[in-house]
This record gives structure tokens, sequence and C-alpha cells, in this order.
């Protein structure tokens, strides 16, 4: 499978997606400057973390504009599979491509720590080899990764199973104190009503090898992975 | 004879632009406290913003539908924030 990794000035997790998905599982990946307009042979965009033109005017909000946005756009409505990590969900959330928007940290602090997400649905290309019930430990880092929507959206997001992931403590439980940002209903990722665009804060690509302390977010991109070789089975039947 | 509608030389488009009632402030109510804590008495609520200047040039209505068109789609973030703008 080949990735896209796209690159901002000053996206900064660009290189450890690349070495997540070519080294540790063995698929080709490619770093895609701003400037790009073609998506060459990618069969998945990630979008990674970092601080974009250093998060000037609101997170996300020059990069959508960038030359390569109107590519992932493209790809997207043709049902392309597009993964935003932190800084990368910001930025779809500003395109326009996943709904609602991440705001400053409740605490107006920068979180930077280790947290459990829960997942909701294996139902997406981003969550189906996630083991029902099981825990996912990766790492935040981030200032504004309070997730925030109208009522409205909120709702149409729960009831039509939107909602990937959501900060909960060690138990599993859907707390306060387990809501690192302040993000409604501990809200840590969501995917588009089509299922193919998805955003998360926390960094998968950081907690994908035992030796930085999880390897669990490695089962986010083995979805994503396993997603797209179904879809290749399915073309050559 | 120049006419005074056409060539606004040094125009500012002046733009102030506020978070939504609805959404969360903890910058707002952390400037709230500290006023408080300060000893400032008869303090409400706190909104914190954003200002922006522009300098311009061109007929005036139509700098104003741009700028207004930027405000609506870069400028500002209609889901968080709102946004008034004046061309002087």
């Amino acid at each position: 499978m080949n990735f896209a990794v796209l690159q901002f000035p000053a996206s900064n997790c660009d290189q450890d997606a690349v070495h997540v998905l070519r080294n540790v599982l063995g698929h080709s990946a490619r770093l895609l400057w701003h400037k790009e307009t073609s998506l060459g042979e990618a069969d998945a965009v990630i979008i990674p973390g970092g601080f974009s033109y250093g998060d000037y005017l609101r997170t996300g909000a020059i990069a959508r504009f960038s030359p390569v946005m109107q590519a992932v756009q493209t790809f997207a409505a043709n049902g392309g599979p597009v993964l935003g990590i932190c800084n990368g969900f910001q930025i779809l959330c500003e395109a326009g491509m996943l709904p609602g928007v991440l705001i400053r940290n409740r605490s107006l602090q920068f979180r930077c720590e280790h947290v459990f997400i829960k997942t909701l649905t294996p139902d997406s290309p981003f969550t189906n080899q996630i083991p029902d019930g099981k825990l996912l430990r990766v790492p935040i880092a981030h200032g504004e990764g309070c997730y925030f929507a109208d009522e409205e959206t909120i709702s149409k997001l729960k009831s039509n199973n939107q909602v990937l992931w959501q900060y909960v403590n060690a138990a599993g439980e859907i707390t306060d104190d387990a809501n690192p940002n302040g993000s409604l209903q501990n809200i840590a990722g969501i995917c588009n009503d089509r299922r193919n665009v998805a955003g998360l804060m926390p960094h998968p690509e950081r907690a994908s090898e035992p030796l930085l302390g999880s390897a669990d977010g490695k089962l986010i991109f083995e979805s994503l992975i396993h997603s797209l070789q179904s879809k290749q089975v399915a073309k050559a039947a | 004879m120049i006419c005074a509608d056409f060539v606004h030389i040094g125009m500012k488009a002046k733009i102030i632009i506020t978070p939504k009632k609805a959404v969360l402030d903890p910058q707002g109510k952390t400037v709230q406290s500290a006023l408080e804590h300060m000893g400032y008495s008869g303090i409400g609520s706190v909104h914190v913003g954003k200002y922006l200047e522009i300098e311009v040039s061109g007929d005036k209505e139509t700098v104003r539908q741009q700028i207004d068109e930027a405000c609506h789609k870069f400028l500002s973030n209609p889901v968080i924030e709102d946004y008034r703008l004046e061309i002087e």
C-alpha cells in the first residue's frame, strides 16, 4: 500500500508517521510537500501533527488552503481514506472535511501525556482491527485539542456513529477527569458521514512500538491497511 | 477631477473577531478571575478576541465585499467566532 504523508511548513510529526508506515508496518510511505498538486499513487493520505504555519490565525486555518489540500479534497470526495492526526485533525476541521472545530484546551495548558481512549465502533477504515473493549494508551501533545461543535452537530455525530474515540480513564470510564482538554463528550476523534475521513488528537504514530511505551496506536494504522487490502481484493474479484 | 469614492489610498479594514457566546472561553474566564483578584470591582464576564487591520485600496464597496468574504471564509471560523468589519 502507498501512503502519502503531507508536509506543511512546521509539520513535525511527518517523519514519525512515515517511520511507522515504512519501517514498522512495511508499507510504502512518502512525504508530500504542501505545494504539490497531485497525490500520485497514494492509496491513503495522512495529515500529520505539528504547528503548521505556526498555528497563526487559528490552528490549521492557513494549511487548509495549501495547494495539496485541493488534491486531498478530490481524493476524499472519491472515497479515498484520509487520516488527520492532531494538527491534521485541526486542518481537516478548518477545511470543512470534518465537522466542528478544535479550540484551546479548557485548562489553557499544553497537555503532553499519555491518555486512554476507547474505540466506539469497529465500523470504519480506522478502527476495524481494534479488539472490542480494548483501551488504547496513546500520547497527546496539544494546546488546542478541545473538540467543539454545536448541539445539533454533536447529536448527529453520535446518532450516526461518527464518534470513533473518546477519552476514558484506565478503567474505561468516560469521566471529566479523564478528559485532558475539555472536549465535548470527551470526543478524541471522529469521522465524516461517509466514514472515509477521520481525525483524532492523540498520536498513534508515537505509540506504534513497545520501545516508546505503547504499541496500541499501531492498531489504527493496521485498520487502515486492512481496509485498503480488503478493497483491493474486492476489486480484483 | 478625482472621484472621491474611486481611489482611496490608505483605507484600512478594521476587523474585530470575538468568540461566540456558546463557546467555552477559558482565556476570558482566566482574565476575569485575574482582574477580580487584582482588586477591580464590578467586573463581569470577559471575552478575549482578535483585532486585525488590513490596509486596502480600491473601490470602497468592492473592497468591503471582498474583505467580508475573506472574513467569513478565512479570517474567522464561523463555527466559533463572530466578526465585525469596518472600512475607514
